[in-house]
């Protein structure tokens, strides 16, 4: 069940003149919060922007007992709800409602995971990539971004122990090109009969790639989606994605509570808006 | 403190109502708001059989308010008889069902079956929706439409009949007058203002479908004006609605004349305002020595434009 929680803004770390993780209060959701999941922020009191926004939780943050405390969420400032998070200092508070939606579900070993993040689409990563390390699944981290100084706590990642292959499309760190490109090498490099299981996060076109590749390799595939979203709870049927069931009509359903993660072959690509 | 409002002879123990299309149907709110606090839940328009409705991107921002073109997606409601409804009975939520049809044979044909369905306290007749063309908003743009359409379902039902009014006309209060000569028990408005956004970089429009409607904050004081007027036009009951965010909007649209109101979009920005909404009713009461709340509705004091001084 979602609580939504006056939180106070514990940290507003700035990663970049871009990006920055805002640490939240809120224990009640960081108490059942799964990865994946995501919850509402309202980035202002005020009525313009009037509707809250989706983010992945990013962290479940924790205090010196080990007791979740509450959440941060990973922002890129791209318009006027992103710049005010941006702008955010500690002590002020947000309304943020969650956890909602469906969370990945953490494979076991001996499969191996494969975690592609495209730019902001790292969010959902940190939270997936600790349950899979709890479980000791051997992890691979496939990140791409612009340019070098796109690309975020890696070093976060590297302490779980996860493998990490970067691509930037100008080549100032990793792989030059597109993250798909690092993504096949790597997993042409594993052995055809190595069960893995991907999981996909980034801009639509990056994603749809992903599943492309995850289908020719017959490797399944989780995507989470980040559509345009009003209330996060089901009750206004603006976030839908057109899905497909075999032998059914396309269908469009909710990705506030059938999704954000989909299996990548239920997703009708071609009608996702880019 | 007595906060009931009587809609005909339907009784709701507040005058909140969940405004259709704002809350999908009721159950999906179960867990986070007690259904049967409310006023009433009115659910998401429903056809005789399911719709997928317009593709995305259904919804934009604009300044204090958003637009949406979501198209009418929907169960059909034979799935919300047998699927939905049985959950809001054991919610025990007071359910108004939106329906909508393409033909006039369609409201009678849903109407009888609702009728028969156990667990529906009125029919919301969207007349008003603005972003299907094949429907419903026929009706609601014709004086005779609307006065055909509500008399029809008249007919074939005991419920009681509400006809939801487009502000997209030139004169609210003329449908509103065609629909209590046709038999309606309440009037319900307004629905969305249709509407506009284009994204100037690449020169699209940011919904889909185009155009879509405006709610929100933005179009409260249309709406207030609206109510107004139909206010000194009909005697039957108004349910108000557009931009209610706060206790102070729900009851200006009380005093303006409307006997319960409905709350949309503030629903998606806070979806636990039911008990704030009320909480600040009661403290209105409390301050103005009410004890009966129905007493508010169109109790706008214009004594002051009557003073000379003032009007010339």
């Amino acid at each position: 069940m979602p609580s939504d929680v006056d939180a106070a803004v514990l940290a507003n770390t700035r990663l970049s003149d871009d990006y920055c993780v805002v640490s939240l209060e809120a224990p009640e959701i960081a108490a059942v919060a799964q990865p994946g999941q995501f919850v509402m922020v309202k980035p202002s009191r005020g009525m313009d922007p009037l509707l809250r926004r989706p983010f992945s939780i990013f962290e479940i943050l924790r205090d010196r007992d080990d007791a979740p405390i509450g959440v941060s969420i990973l922002n890129k400032r791209i318009g006027v709800g992103t710049r005010l998070l941006y702008e955010l200092e500690p002590g002020a508070r947000v309304a943020c409602l969650g956890p909602l939606g469906q969370p990945f579900v953490p494979v076991d070993p001996p499969a191996h995971a494969w975690m592609v993040a495209g730019g902001v689409g790292l969010a959902p990563f940190l939270t997936l990539s600790e349950a899979l390390h709890a479980r000791g699944t051997p992890t691979t981290l496939v990140y791409g971004a612009r340019r070098a100084e796109d690309l975020h706590c890696v070093d976060r990642f590297e302490r779980r122990g996860i493998r990490i292959l970067l691509a930037t499309e100008d080549g100032s760190a990793g792989v030059k090109g597109f993250v798909t490109a690092a993504l096949r090498d790597g997993l042409e490099q594993t052995p055809g009969d190595q069960p893995s299981q991907l999981y996909v996060c980034g801009p639509t076109p990056m994603m749809r790639a992903v599943a492309v590749l995850a289908r020719q390799l017959r490797r399944p595939c989780a995507v989470s989606l980040e559509q345009v979203m009003g209330c996060g709870l089901g009750g206004c049927y603006s976030c839908v994605v057109l899905t497909r069931i075999p032998g059914e009509a396309p269908h469009f359903v909710r990705s506030c509570l059938d999704g954000p993660v989909f299996d990548a072959d239920r997703i009708v690509w071609e009608a996702l808006a880019h | 403190m007595d906060l009931s409002v009587a809609l005909g002879s339907l009784t709701l123990p507040n005058p909140l109502i969940a405004a259709s299309g704002c809350f999908g149907y009721g159950v999906e709110y179960g867990d986070v708001v007690d259904l049967s606090t409310l006023g009433g839940v009115a659910v998401k328009g429903l056809f005789l059989a399911a719709r997928e409705g317009h593709p995305p991107q259904r919804i934009v921002e604009t300044p204090a308010g958003m637009l949406n073109a979501i198209g009418l997606q929907g169960i059909g409601v034979h799935r919300f008889i047998r699927e939905r409804l049985p959950e809001l009975r054991d919610r025990r939520a007071i359910v108004f069902v939106n329906i909508c049809g393409t033909t006039l044979d369609e409201y009678v044909e849903l109407a009888r079956i609702l009728s028969d369905a156990d667990g529906v306290a009125a029919l919301e007749l969207n007349i008003s929706c603005p972003n299907i063309k094949e429907g419903g908003i026929t009706f609601g743009c014709s004086l005779t439409g609307t006065y055909e359409v509500v008399s029809a379902v008249r007919k074939v039902t005991t419920l009681p009949v509400i006809p939801k009014l487009t502000p997209n006309v030139t004169d609210v209060a003329s449908f509103a007058r065609a629909a209590e000569e046709a038999g309606a028990d309440a009037v319900s408005l307004v629905n969305t203002f249709l509407a506009m956004a284009i994204d100037v970089e690449t020169r699209r429009p940011r919904l889909s479908n185009i155009v879509g409607g405006l709610s929100g904050p933005a179009i409260r004081p249309i709406a207030v004006r609206m109510v107004y007027e139909c206010r000194q036009t009909v005697r039957i009951p108004i349910i108000g609605m557009g931009g209610i965010s706060s206790a102070a909007d729900a009851l200006e649209f009380m005093i303006a004349g409307a006997t319960a109101v409905q709350v949309g979009t503030a629903n998606f920005v806070d979806p636990l305002i039911w008990t704030k909404l009320l909480g600040g009713i009661q403290s209105y009461m409390e301050r103005h020595n009410l004890t009966t709340l129905s007493d508010l509705t169109g109790s706008l004091d214009i004594s002051a434009r009557e003073k000379e001084w003032i009007s010339s």
